[in-house]
């Protein structure tokens, strides 16, 4: 008969069958923060999907509908709106570079992956920012 | 009926039926990926490179035929990505299954309709 395995030195906190709202008490790694980040934007985007082919489709068919395009995007709101969507791309663009490279085996040791996932967000959220800057009319 | 062994190289834990335990979508996920950061780089490039641009400049971008089938063999891309990464998401939280086959058929037939809709949206210009 196999003996009982030592009892833990502490109680740590046990998660199966992890439920969505349990994900908010985790101390989360830089890599993971990149990749629910990565499924938030994925989402985000598709659920944009409609306004986004909206306004490209105002955009292309005819002057004036270029003008109520242009008159859409510069409420406040829509900016604000535009400007997490702008984040959600490059933020899904820029983990989405890094999945790639993960995937050729590619800085995938603990230190190089904690690295290169700080890598995505400060390339990500530098360009948000600059974005940002210029959706408000900074320069 | 006796099954034969698992040819060498399969290996044990895994049943061989014939199914593709996802390999493909895997592949097309990334596949299509690739096609999404080239062509958004190139667009990226080109309107950097072009300065504020007017509705005239904006959309004589679209007019060649080439731009086209380019744009909508992208915006195809990004929606058989989106396909796949939305299936993950319902596979993932959804458990029931009538709640979970009603979001993906909804999430099918959505994006099947923003496919058309991108043909008329360029075929337009």
């Amino acid at each position: 008969m196999s003996t009982p395995a030592a009892a833990p030195r502490r109680n740590r906190p046990e998660f199966r069958n992890i439920h969505v709202t349990q994900i908010v008490r985790y101390r989360m790694p830089m890599p993971a923060m990149v990749s629910i980040m990565h499924r938030i934007s994925g989402a985000a985007l598709f659920l944009a999907l409609p306004f986004l082919l909206w306004m490209f489709d105002l955009s292309l068919i005819s002057e004036s509908t270029f003008e109520r395009m242009a008159m859409v995007a510069s409420g406040w709101f829509v900016k604000l709106v535009l400007l997490f969507l702008i984040w959600g791309f490059l933020h899904h663009l820029v983990a989405g570079i890094r999945y790639l490279v993960l995937d050729l085996h590619v800085g995938l040791d603990l230190p190089q992956a904690r690295g290169n996932a700080l890598a995505v967000f400060a390339i990500s959220l530098p360009l948000t920012l600059v974005a940002a800057l210029k959706l408000f009319g900074a320069f | 009926m006796a099954f034969a062994p698992p040819p060498a190289g399969i290996g044990t834990k895994r049943l061989v039926v014939g199914a593709h335990y996802g390999v493909g979508n895997f592949l097309l996920q990334r596949l299509t990926a690739l096609v999404l950061v080239v062509f958004f780089a190139l667009l990226g490039a080109r309107l950097l490179l072009a300065g504020p641009l007017d509705y005239v400049a904006w959309a004589s971008l679209f007019v060649p035929m080439w731009m086209k089938v380019l744009t909508l063999v992208a915006l195809l891309a990004l929606l058989y990505h989106a396909w796949i990464g939305v299936k993950d998401i319902w596979l993932d939280y959804v458990k029931p299954v009538w709640a979970r086959l009603t979001l993906q058929t909804l999430t099918a037939l959505w994006l099947l309709a923003c496919a058309v809709w991108s043909v008329q949206i360029l075929w337009r210009v």
